[in-house]
């Protein structure tokens, strides 16, 4: 049995100085044989072999990662975590997630940081007005707490938002989710796989997954840098890389993987104490325990795997942020970087079994996966286990794109996510 | 951040065009005659490859036309340029 971390084992560890710590998992071979795999270290992907384990009682299970755990998107995302989409889909989805969230760090013995500190959605025009109020009431009738501000409200929980008329794009109103907010998202992808290992799931680090194996209509095993792996039940979870993994099995996916750019500040006193984003301008920002401000970008328009993306893309995004918040004019940018996002045509995610027997995808996240992380983990394991949905991730069936039933988010959510 | 050698302008930054995704895709001849599947396949499915991909552009600060690029999406070197209605590269 693991031990529990806490003020105590703080303290006894300090008389060591820190030295003696147990390692949070283990870096074991991989076996022959596994009930089930799930392909990608991330949060998505550790969340789901955690709730396999725990909930459905399958501790036979793997998950293998390229690189190290939490190194792709879930280290390089903004951290934002809220629940106020418009369908009704979506907001069961999200505010499910959001639920998890609120106890996830007793639940994993691990703090993952989780701050509802607010999120604020920002309007600049008239059509983003009525979109917004329409949007909060979908919210307040899904039981998803969600106001509308007007400017001077806003003024008075954001003092230093420029409410100025004379702006380029004036703040004309906003709504607020009091219960978002932001999480570490390092401790996420630890925490899980934390949990995990304790319950006996195989975490395989610098294992690259080259091929799936398959015998007519169902899997058998991936082929890997560690050899093959049998296995009747894989989990894809692998974001950007989705439809990578689709192609060795012969499947079509309907998504595009893009760059999408995030950067920070030097590190400075307390001066912002929610996350503001608006949609018009595409622009938002937070700060980070460290004082750092934590600024998102937006994606590429091209297909690219590079983690690079564009400098007129991080430009528009300062520019918009220089009119909103005259006060950063001089603050320096510390670090840049891009992660890649796999994106739906309808900007919601694919949470679904396929048309090959032991094969799942949980995919097509976009802009805005770090915020699910436990509910899709969750529902995914849900959905492995008994090889059907749960009625929380029905409507993201991978079948929508031919049925046409689709979960049109892109307008309809408060910023490209 | 890359260059594009436009086919009427010569090179140009990329913040100049604007990408049109895969190429290729042929426009369904008798949409009346397809199946639901058939139109996922065309409006939705992508190859969305990890390497060597065709795909088209337009010069939207420019001239305003549209041609084919083949790109190494794990890169974004650009590998060959020509025009709408010529034959892809082989390689």
């Amino acid at each position: 049995m693991r031990n529990k971390y806490s003020i105590f084992s703080l303290v006894k560890n300090a008389f060591s100085y820190h030295e003696n710590w147990e390692k949070a998992w283990k870096d074991p071979e991989p076996k022959k044989e596994y009930d089930a795999i799930i392909i990608g270290g991330g949060g998505h992907g550790l969340a789901t072999a955690y709730y396999l384990a725990k909930k459905h009682d399958m501790k036979n299970i793997a998950v293998v990662e390229k690189g190290w755990i939490g190194g792709g998107n879930t280290g390089r995302n903004t951290t934002i975590i809220r629940s106020n989409y418009l369908w009704d889909a979506s907001a069961g989805l999200y505010d499910h997630a959001l639920k998890i969230w609120e106890g996830l760090s007793q639940e994993l013995n691990y703090n993952v940081m989780f701050s509802q500190r607010g999120v604020m959605n920002l309007a600049h025009n008239l059509q983003d007005v009525r979109d917004l109020k329409r949007r909060t009431h979908a919210n307040r009738l899904n039981g998803i707490d969600a106001v509308y501000l007007n400017t001077d409200q806003i003024k008075k929980f954001c003092p230093i938002i420029n409410t100025s008329p004379n702006i380029r794009y004036p703040v004309l109103g906003g709504t607020l989710q009091r219960r978002a907010g932001t999480a570490r998202h390092d401790a996420v992808a630890w925490g899980y796989a934390r949990g995990a290992d304790e319950m006996g799931v195989d975490i395989l680090q610098n294992c690259e997954v080259k091929g799936i194996k398959r015998n007519g209509d169902s899997v058998e095993g991936i082929e890997t840098t560690k050899g093959f792996i049998k296995t009747k039940k894989i989990g894809v979870v692998a974001a950007g890389h989705s439809s990578v993994i689709a192609n060795m099995a012969g499947l079509r996916l309907p998504l595009e993987s893009k760059p999408l750019q995030a950067l920070v500040s030097e590190p400075v006193k307390p001066i912002i104490d929610t996350v503001v984003m608006s949609n018009a301008v595409h622009a938002y920002v937070s700060q980070s325990d460290k004082g750092e401000l934590v600024i998102g970008a937006g994606t590429d328009d091209y297909v690219s795997y590079s983690q690079k993306g564009s400098h007129d893309i991080v430009e528009g995004t300062l520019n918009a942020i220089l009119e909103l918040y005259p006060i950063f004019s001089r603050m320096r940018m510390l670090r840049q970087w891009g992660g890649i996002v796999d994106i739906c045509p309808d900007a919601s995610p694919i949470i679904s079994k396929t048309s090959i027997k032991g094969l799942y995808f949980n995919c097509g996240w976009g802009t805005g996966g770090f915020k699910a992380t436990p509910g899709s983990g969750d529902l995914f394991a849900h959905t492995i286990a008994n090889d059907e949905p749960h009625k929380l991730n029905a409507a993201f069936n991978i079948n929508r794109f031919i049925s046409g039933d689709l979960v049109d988010e892109h307008g309809a959510a408060a910023v490209a996510h | 951040m890359f260059v594009i050698n436009c086919p009427f302008c010569g090179e140009r930054e990329q913040s100049e065009f604007k990408a049109g995704g895969e190429a290729h895709i042929i426009r369904p001849k008798q949409p009346t005659e397809l199946s639901d599947d058939q139109w996922a396949e065309y409006l939705f499915m992508r190859k969305n490859i990890k390497g060597i991909q065709f795909e088209r552009w337009v010069h939207t600060h420019g001239c305003r036309k549209w041609f084919n690029v083949v790109r190494d999406t794990s890169s974004d070197k650009i590998k060959a340029v020509y025009k709408m209605g010529e034959k892809p590269p082989s390689e």
